[in-house]
């Protein structure tokens, strides 16, 4: 199959102008004949479901949580981007454009990456409308402050929780269309599979959370938003309940897979503490601001450190390394979270590690603290300094933080073409359950603006230009597929029940974690790579032997749920393994380690890899095809990435 | 371990847990034993200890709902020893960890009891009456696109910091099962009061408060009679000035308006 990424003709600046022009529209007599499944209510998923009940197509809009408003994207701390340029230091549309092009280490295509630059400023506009409160300056204008990867002021926030406030504007709007019919509201629904007619996307298979009850429900698209992956590697800043059945099924389905090896590494997180431990927890990016990140100098002062002879306080100035900044004087703390994450573990396997594992950097704020005093630092981070005392019992305005990196996002995803469509018609990705727009990095603040663009600004235009183009004919549930398709999630849920063996969803979820963590994390070899999926497949086969549930599937049943989704993520973390494997080189938030500069930076290799694999299902237990998708870049050079 | 107590020693604790089949059977409390509890552990850490213990034994697991583990998605909702989210000030049931116990103690744990938040499975509940509150008009009209530029209008720093107070409401529910009348108003005062601040909140700030307390009485929430346990034990902060922000647009609107609800 030849991956056609539709990407419209014309200069870069202009293509989304002209595609909107050539899009064919519904009129809006016609929208309200079609209905548009929409799975998933963060901002990706809330946002389209509001925009296109607005525009008067029916809508179904499916969450597993209790409400809307429960979705990850709530957790998102430190802010959006946007090319707004309020701050008159140099931000344009193209700047931003550029700097996620760099920091996708020139992994993502230009055409999306311009469009999600432009629509950018419509986002914050788009916002503000619906009462979000961002930060402000004393003149009633808003604030802006710095992130990772960029030298222009474009984030806009509000306090450390970012993610709360915007998803909650979009949860105002989806929850304004509820009120007027426009949209029908699925809580405690979990997809379990998309139904597919006559080659087009026709439907959901969903499971009631509550009374176990298999439902179908057709429609004339539908749309995945169901958020990232990175909780196949169990330990992850993702909520507990973020999963990849959805897209997992979809791909079984004929959606292609793309980059599902591009992961991104979090430097910024509380350090693990146990081996009970359930989830890790972020420190926000915007901390780099004003943190200053180290370790001791030497091995030996790290070594007294961790056994408690010395304290953090003992160590003088210089014998301290602010490693960051001594090897990328020009970005300093700021460099993208790949690079910062990368240094804080070489540091770490140098010896020079603290905390009494050895496994953890120092954030700093003493030096803000002197300079701006402890209420100046409260007034920015008071929430997060909270939280870091609550969680480690340590006081943050005392000592420095004790920082880990930890996985945190998943740049691939189902691959899709410029109108945002999977490999499936009818069947649509957006947020960070597609693949498009990072490249084999994530730039911070940039998952949040990419969310509500897709929502917002993309997929209000290109679903209806589908409908328009093939206006689907009505389908409805008694349709074979329907029945086949539920038939199948049955048989698979009543599957998990039976095997009655010893161990529970979580201890296989442990398993599964540790092997990718370790072989497929932020270092990988060819040799690990081959040994995990050796060691994938055994846990597999032990999980489908072995796992262990009770009670019935006709109730709520939290470990069935569980058990469904990691049967999905011994399947995916496979195709991983496979995809860095085959990646001969480093880039981004993939690190080969035989692929290496001699300073330790990423090495590309642009002539063999500069395209996008897109990996296609064969049948159980099949290896999957790749399919190449060229990337082409004719606006920006290709270099190496430098932060120096 | 990252605690700031590295000696202190592994609990054994005895849990009284709420257990319940599903909405339309009684419930009862059970007793459970869990040992070598960190103190470094969440309290939710401590219940998957419980649950992975119960499920090799055969047993059925307790529900919960939780989800982010941070504190801001406003799932996580037990009733602990008495308290909403338990003892600790300021913190959700995730946040809150073991070291704020002692080895030897009896916790007990319990779903919010609300008429409003029927139990769905022993400690999770149904907090849907809060979304159709919201639907009722929780919003400002505005479709996507064809909005100002988003500096247009100015707004005084202290009136979008209070704005942002209110706006941090979790919805987890805390105020409702705080309040002897399990009344909803702290929770609906704080999305009234963060748009009638706002000037976007305006136009639409006297149909938005009739509508929003209609709704919350017809959901079978409590009357406020000004106790403030709500705020007390909001682990978000919110404050009872919403509440009477909110009792003063919904007289203002009753006076006013066309007393639509």
């Amino acid at each position: 199959m030849i991956l056609d990424s539709k990407i419209p003709e014309g200069p870069l600046a202009e293509k989304w102008d002209k595609h909107k022009f050539n899009v064919k529209l519904v009129n809006p007599a016609n929208k309200r004949k079609y209905d548009v499944i929409i799975v998933g209510t963060g901002l990706a998923g809330a946002s389209a479901a509001a925009s296109l009940a607005e525009l008067g197509y029916n809508v179904k809009a499916f969450t597993y949580h209790d409400s809307p408003r429960r979705a990850h994207s709530i957790a998102a701390q430190g802010g959006i981007n946007a090319a707004k340029n309020y701050q008159n230091d140099g931000d344009s549309v193209y700047r931003l454009f550029y700097d996620t092009i760099k920091g996708g280490d020139y992994r993502a295509r230009e055409a999306n990456v311009y469009r999600l630059a432009q629509v950018s400023v419509n986002i914050i506009d788009q916002c503000v409308a619906q009462g979000v409160p961002f930060a402000r300056e004393y003149g009633g204008l808003l604030a802006n402050r710095s992130f990772g990867g960029a030298q222009v002021s474009r984030t806009f926030y509000a306090r450390g929780q970012t993610g709360q406030q915007l998803l909650l504007g979009a949860y105002s709007a989806l929850s304004r269309q509820v009120a007027y019919g426009k949209v029908k509201l699925y809580t405690r629904s979990e997809m379990l599979d998309v139904v597919i007619v006559d080659g087009q996307a026709r439907g959901i298979i969903t499971r009631n959370l509550i009374t176990g009850e298999i439902e179908q429900h057709s429609a004339h698209a539908v749309v995945l938003a169901t958020g990232g992956y990175g909780n196949v590697f169990y330990l992850s800043t993702n909520a507990k309940y973020c999963n990849v059945t959805a897209p997992w099924r979809a791909h079984k389905k004929g959606a292609f897979f793309a980059n599902p090896c591009f992961t991104q590494i979090h430097p910024t997180c509380i350090p693990v503490s146990g081996d009970y431990q359930s989830k890790l927890t972020l420190m926000s990016e915007s901390l780099r601001n004003d943190g200053r990140v180290w370790v001791p100098a030497s091995k030996e002062t790290a070594e007294r450190l961790r056994k408690g002879e010395i304290r953090v306080s003992d160590i003088r100035e210089e014998d301290r390394d602010y490693f960051l900044e001594r090897k990328y004087p020009a970005f300093g703390n700021l460099v993208p979270r790949d690079v910062a994450s990368r240094n804080a573990k070489m540091m770490c396997d140098e010896g020079r590690g603290v905390g009494s594992s050895g496994l953890a950097v120092y954030l700093d704020f003493a030096d803000t603290i002197k300079r701006n005093g402890a209420e100046w630092v409260s007034s920015k981070y008071g929430n997060l300094f909270e939280m870091y005392a609550k969680i480690t019992g340590e006081d943050p305005y005392e000592q420095p933080m004790r920082i880990y990196p930890a996985v945190h996002y998943t740049m691939g995803g189902l691959w899709v073409d410029y109108n945002l469509q999977t490999t499936v018609p009818g069947l649509y990705a957006t947020g960070e359950c597609n693949f498009s727009d990072h490249g084999a990095n994530r730039l911070g603040a940039s998952a949040l603006m990419q969310g509500l663009a897709d929502g917002y600004f993309v997929i209000p235009y290109t679903i209806g230009d589908y409908l328009a183009q093939t206006a689907p004919k009505p389908v409805t549930t008694d349709h074979p597929a329907f029945k086949e398709a539920e038939a199948e999630v049955r048989a698979r849920v009543q599957k998990l029940m039976s095997i009655n063996g010893t161990r529970t969803p979580d201890e296989f979820h442990k398993a599964l974690g540790h092997i990718m963590w370790e072989y497929c994390g932020m270092a990988r070899t060819a040799e690990g790579l081959q040994h995990a999926k050796k060691e994938i497949q055994k846990l597999r086969k032990e999980f489908w032997s072995d796992l262990k549930l009770v009670g019935t599937e006709g109730e709520m049943n939290q470990a069935l749920e569980k058990a469904g989704r990691v049967a999905d993520f011994l399947e995916l973390g496979e195709l991983m393994v496979d995809d860095a494997y085959n990646r001969n080189e480093s880039c981004g938030g993939h690190f080969r380690e035989e692929y290496q500069t001699p300073e330790g930076e990423a090495l590309r290799d642009d002539e063999k890899y500069a395209y996008v694999a897109a990996w296609e299902y064969q049948g159980d237990n099949q290896p999957e095809k790749l399919n190449k998708e060229e990337l082409h870049f004719e606006n920006v050079k290709l270099t190496q990435r430098s932060y120096k | 371990m990252a605690g700031s107590n590295p000696n202190a020693k592994p609990m054994n604790l005895t849990l009284k847990v709420w257990r319940q089949r599903n909405r339309n059977t009684e419930g009862r409390i059970v007793d459970y034993k869990v040992k070598d509890i960190s103190p470094d552990m969440s309290f939710l850490e401590m219940l998957d200890v419980l649950n992975e213990d119960l499920l090799r034994q055969g047993e059925e697991p307790v529900a919960f709902d939780h989800d982010c583990r941070e504190g801001i998605c406003g799932s996580c909702n037990l009733f602990i020893n008495g308290r909403a989210h338990g003892p600790e000030k300021g913190t959700t049931t995730c946040q809150l960890h073991m070291r704020k116990f002692n080895d030897g103690d009896t916790i007990t744990i319990e779903p919010w009891r609300a008429t409003a938040f029927p139990v769905n499975k022993d400690l999770s509940v149904d907090r849907s009456a809060f979304d159709r509150i919201i639907q009722a008009g929780g919003y400002i009209s505005v479709n996507t696109g064809g909005t100002p530029d988003a500096n247009e209008i100015p707004i005084p720093k202290d009136i979008a910091d209070r704005a942002f107070e209110a706006a941090t409401c979790i919805a987890c529910g805390a105020c409702v099962a705080s309040c002897k009348n399990a009344s909803a108003m702290l929770f609906v005062s704080a999305k009234v009061s963060q748009l009638a601040l706002l000037p976007q909140g305006h136009v639409e700030r006297k149909t938005r408060v009739e509508n929003m307390v209609a709704q919350m009485d017809k959901e079978g929430f409590g009357a406020c009679t000004n106790i403030g346990s709500c705020a007390a034990e909001c682990p978000v902060g919110i404050s009872l000035e919403n509440i009477a922000i909110m009792n003063r647009e919904f007289i203002n609107a009753k006076a006013t308006s066309n007393n639509l609800a």
